[in-house]
């Protein structure tokens, strides 16, 4: 225990830094693929074929692709492809795109919820459709997916670990760092499961509370 | 840029890539199986006249659900040793997959076990059947037909998940794709291979799955 708490406080900066790239990449990840998301499920929704068709495609090809293989693949093919990224920046692509497949499915779930007279209505009051997508089904398709939305935010922090294979420094690659040097696998890998808990707890706990607070009637 | 495809060196090392492929389907299978027993056990567990069950099965599944998998993974294959408990690689993953995989179908079962209509069972009771035959053939088909949409999904997300396994180097399909990425540097070509065989494989246990419901309609 004594050799422990001796270890972890040498690790301590480790950890920390660990834990914070992890909530970055993360939260930077959700907010970039939400807003690509919405295009997507917008374009799911509402567009004509020629836009619809590719992007059904790609939504379907990236949920079908396991995220390891899209956050490898994507490692290694932007290098070849001439972009020169960090692990950090080729990872938060990886996830960018992952989170946007999935925002965009779940978008489209709460466009498609939204009954068809909400538009008629729209255009009865002469809204244009961007104006009815801003001002009618947009907001509405918001307050629904809230709770989804946060449960989103746990899968994406829980995603990023996978970041550790290609070496974005975030908590599991900094954990697989201090165990390398003291060989104590059990109380650090230990500690981050319980690390990343704590993390996921809090979100979990924040969605009921947005559950709730979002709730129709 | 200029790349020039050669799918050559993917046709030669096809072999390798259908049997990581087999390897991932049947680690899935594996650890469904058993997540499934969990699942199911600890979704009947709550429905228990104690309380106790119940609040150990909510403690099993936020722990799980809200850790990753590829810690699960790494503290079972490097930390479990230390206090004596060794298993080899396969077996290993299929724990750790088969535990984090519990935590979801417990869920999942419970939202089954939730959607057993109350006439049923009292029916059960009507024709003198024991509180044991009324959940073993009044309450387990029905709720295992509620369950399937969700089981299926849970069981394309655990095959992906196998992907997981290349970490602590079982030789599945993304541990082969990069081993050939790096022994022959055809990344497009491994990777592209790659990505089509679980994409492939996805859609065609999906079809089955929707065939699957579709032989047995909803009660």
């Amino acid at each position: 225990m004594e050799q422990f708490l001796h270890e972890l406080w040498i690790a301590r900066w480790a950890i920390a830094q660990g834990l914070v790239v992890t909530i970055e990449v993360s939260f930077a990840a959700i907010i970039l693929g939400t807003a690509l998301g919405t295009l997507a499920g917008v374009g799911l929704s509402y567009g004509p074929w020629p836009i619809r068709w590719p992007i059904r495609m790609a939504v379907d090809a990236i949920r079908g692709i396991p995220v390891l293989v899209l956050i490898l693949a994507a490692y290694y093919l932007l290098t070849f492809a001439g972009i020169n990224l960090t692990a950090f920046e080729s990872g938060l692509v990886s996830l960018t795109i992952f989170c946007a497949a999935h925002m965009g499915e779940i978008i489209r779930g709460a466009l498609q919820s939204i009954p068809a007279g909400q538009v008629d209505a729209g255009r009865a009051i002469g809204l244009t459709f961007p104006k009815i997508l801003v001002y009618v089904l947009l907001p509405q398709a918001m307050r629904q997916i809230v709770p989804v939305w946060i449960n989103t935010g746990a899968e994406m922090v829980k995603t990023s670990t996978l970041l550790s294979v290609i070496g974005t420094g975030e908590l599991l690659f900094r954990t697989q760092e201090i165990v390398g040097r003291n060989f104590m696998t059990l109380e650090f890998y230990g500690l981050c499961g319980v690390l990343y808990f704590l993390v996921n707890y809090a979100i979990e706990y924040a969605g009921k509370f947005a559950a709730r607070r979002f709730a129709l009637q | 840029m200029d790349y020039s495809f050669q799918f050559r060196v993917i046709e030669a090392n096809i072999d390798k890539f259908v049997g990581g492929l087999a390897l991932g389907l049947g680690l899935a299978l594996a650890s469904i199986l058993v997540g499934t027993l969990i699942g199911i056990f600890c979704a009947f567990a709550t429905t228990a006249k104690s309380k106790v069950p119940a609040r150990l099965v909510n403690i099993y599944v936020s722990a799980f659900r809200n850790t990753p998998l590829l810690v699960i993974i790494l503290f079972a294959y490097f930390a479990l040793p230390q206090i004596g408990l060794r298993f080899g690689k396969n077996e290993s993953f299929i724990l750790s997959l088969a535990i984090y995989a519990g935590a979801y179908l417990t869920e999942v079962f419970r939202a089954g076990l939730a959607g057993v209509p109350k006439g049923v069972v009292d029916a059960g009771r009507a024709i003198g059947l024991t509180g044991f035959q009324v959940a073993l053939y009044v309450v387990f088909p029905i709720m295992l037909r509620n369950a399937l949409p969700a089981l299926g999904t849970t069981f394309i997300s655990l095959f992906k998940d196998t992907s997981l396994a290349a970490v602590i180097a079982v030789p599945e399909l993304t541990y082969q794709a990069r081993k050939l990425n790096t022994e022959t540097f055809r990344v497009a070509e491994a990777w592209s291979t790659a990505a089509a065989l679980y994409l492939a494989t996805c859609l065609v246990i999906a079809a089955g799955l929707r065939r699957l419901e579709r032989l047995f309609p909803k009660f």
